[in-house]
């Protein structure tokens, strides 16, 4: 198909100035808003003993959430590639569930689960509270991320086959062995980039984490969850604009991150 | 270094194992691990939220979902939802074309633009909006709280949907075929239509699909740009919100049980021509 050239410009002017006024034009206004005042004004902001506790605490988060779905992810790829059983297309939609599923629906699912009314309100019964607590919190993550882990060390599984691991227990591994130094090694870099997007939507998960946070500031608040509030509590633009910013060199680290995982995946 | 097994009997209880292993994958440790994950991570939140729903009955479901604030939020999410799912198709696949087709200086740059959507927090996508849509517009633009911002922010976070699914058809489409129906007289919107279209269409659905089950659950990027007027800009999520602040514990359940069987509803059928595609090409090989 030959365009003309004034009908090429025209699709590629309608798409460029889609984008622009769409994506590149309202984050660069931010990034503009954020360094007007130079970058001791946006620093202030950061550092805040509010913006701090909500760093350390969307990095716990992170800290618990991500190596239980290394564990259980991994653990359920292999259940989901080796296993022969019943119900396997069952298990598969299961693990793409949290794709579906609104993030305020989790949080309003967990409340009713954990919750004081909830079907296990005796946990909170027993002084450990779920909801409105850290414990929740990680809960509404590792929902969210579920797939992440599982989607990308699965192909990889079927990829590498079983010959490799069938030959290392003829040869006497143990199931361990096998795992440490055959599995473990073949599926790094698909694992890896599933952690850095475990990672990248936990740092930025909001509406399940706001359901069932306390959102007390510079206690139970996160990234997402500060700068949410520092615009709508605090009136405070200029803060929200620096919170914002912060999250969005985080999100940037991530896409770089991903070109280059990407690159080292399909080489090796 | 791996142990080599000495004896005759080692190396047959090896073969064993590694046959066993071979039929019965991870053994039944490795999937009781993985079914009780799900179950209480995925599972039994979403079982507790459905049965809530139905606390007081079907009828009770049914009132839950007809209250006037209810449907019109309902009726909102999928309206707007439906907007934006049609200009994702018109412009995500103008897009990916652009991006395959045409060559410009920076053509990189706008590519890895389209990912950003996905990368940035939802709660930033909606400042971002404000900034150039809201009450401290440089241009005196004001959509702050209004349904055309509805649209905006969620246009921003589906962006990616319709452009990355076509992006790889459209480096796949053989150009002989379109350069043949060109030697042959055919018109540029007849090659379009006739057999561009075609080959394109399974993946602009699949896309308008995701950006529309995304677009009807979501609640980071409009909470501050949406104003969450009820009846006029509220969307489910903000009504589910809102419903659970105040004990209303069944008409929230009710809601997002709605939500979920529309998505399950709109994946089901996106499915469905998934595999139907694949058994024509299937065919046609």
């Amino acid at each position: 198909m030959r365009i003309s050239r004034p009908a090429t410009l025209t699709l590629r002017t309608v798409a460029l100035v889609y984008l622009g006024v769409l994506v590149a034009l309202p984050i660069g206004l931010i990034l503009l808003r954020t360094f007007e005042d130079g970058f001791g004004a946006f620093w202030e902001q950061v550092t805040t003993p509010a913006a701090i506790s909500a760093l350390s605490l969307s990095l716990v988060i992170v800290a618990i959430v991500v190596p239980l779905n290394v564990v259980f992810g991994v653990a359920t790829a292999l259940a989901l590639v080796r296993g022969r059983f019943r119900g396997r297309g069952v298990v598969q939609a299961i693990v793409d569930l949290p794709f579906a599923v609104s993030p305020i629906v989790v949080g309003a699912s967990l409340i009713l689960l954990w919750g004081a009314e909830g079907w296990f309100g005796f946990v909170e019964d027993t002084g450990f509270k779920v909801i409105f607590a850290l414990p929740g919190m990680v809960l509404a993550t590792i929902f969210v991320t579920l797939p992440f882990v599982v989607r990308e060390v699965e192909p990889v599984l079927h990829e590498i086959g079983e010959e490799q691991e069938q030959a290392a227990a003829t040869l006497g591994a143990s199931r361990w062995q096998t795992f440490w130094r055959v599995t473990l090694p073949a599926i790094r870099w698909g694992l890896t980039y599933g952690v850095v997007l475990t990672v990248a939507r936990a740092l930025g998960e909001f509406g399940a984490v706001i359901m069932v946070s306390a959102g007390v500031a510079g206690e139970s608040q996160t990234l997402t969850l500060l700068v949410h509030s520092r615009y709508i509590d605090d009136h405070n633009e200029f803060g929200a604009y620096a919170a914002s910013t912060t999250l969005m060199f985080l999100a940037i680290v991530t896409l770089l991150l991903m070109t280059v995982l990407d690159r080292k995946r399909h080489s090796a | 270094m791996l142990e080599a097994p000495a004896t005759g009997t080692d190396v047959g209880s090896a073969r064993r194992r590694a046959g066993l292993r071979a039929a019965g994958g991870v053994g039944p440790l490795g999937l009781g691990v993985a079914t009780l994950w799900l179950s209480v991570i995925v599972l039994l939140p979403l079982a507790a939220i459905s049965v809530k729903a139905f606390d007081d009955g079907l009828s009770g479901f049914v009132d839950a979902i007809d209250a006037p604030s209810a449907r019109a939020a309902l009726t909102v999410t999928v309206a707007v939802s439906a907007i934006v799912a049609l200009v994702n198709v018109v412009m995500g696949t103008l897009i990916a074309w652009v991006l395959v087709r045409d060559d410009f200086p920076g053509k990189r740059i706008v590519n890895a633009l389209i990912d950003l959507p996905f990368a940035l927090p939802t709660i930033v996508a909606s400042i971002v909006l404000l900034s150039l849509y809201g009450p401290s517009s440089p241009f005196d633009i004001q959509l702050n709280a209004t349904r055309p911002a509805l649209v905006i922010a969620l246009l921003f976070v589906t962006l990616p949907f319709v452009v990355r699914a076509v992006q790889p058809v459209l480096l796949e489409l053989d150009r002989e075929i379109e350069e043949a129906a060109a030697s042959l007289g055919a018109s540029n919107l007849q090659i379009f239509r006739r057999i561009v279209l075609p080959t394109l269409a399974p993946a602009i659905l699949s896309g308008a699909g995701l950006a529309f089950t995304r677009a009807i659950g979501e609640y980071g990027s409009v909470v501050l740009i949406g104003g969450g007027i009820p009846r006029e800009t509220e969307v489910a999520s903000q009504y589910i919100q809102k419903q659970i602040e105040v004990d209303r514990f069944v008409n929230a359940a009710a809601v997002s049980v709605a939500l979920l069987l529309i998505a399950f509803a709109v994946l089901f059928v996106l499915r469905i021509v998934g595999h139907r595609t694949a058994r024509r090409e299937e065919q046609a090989r």
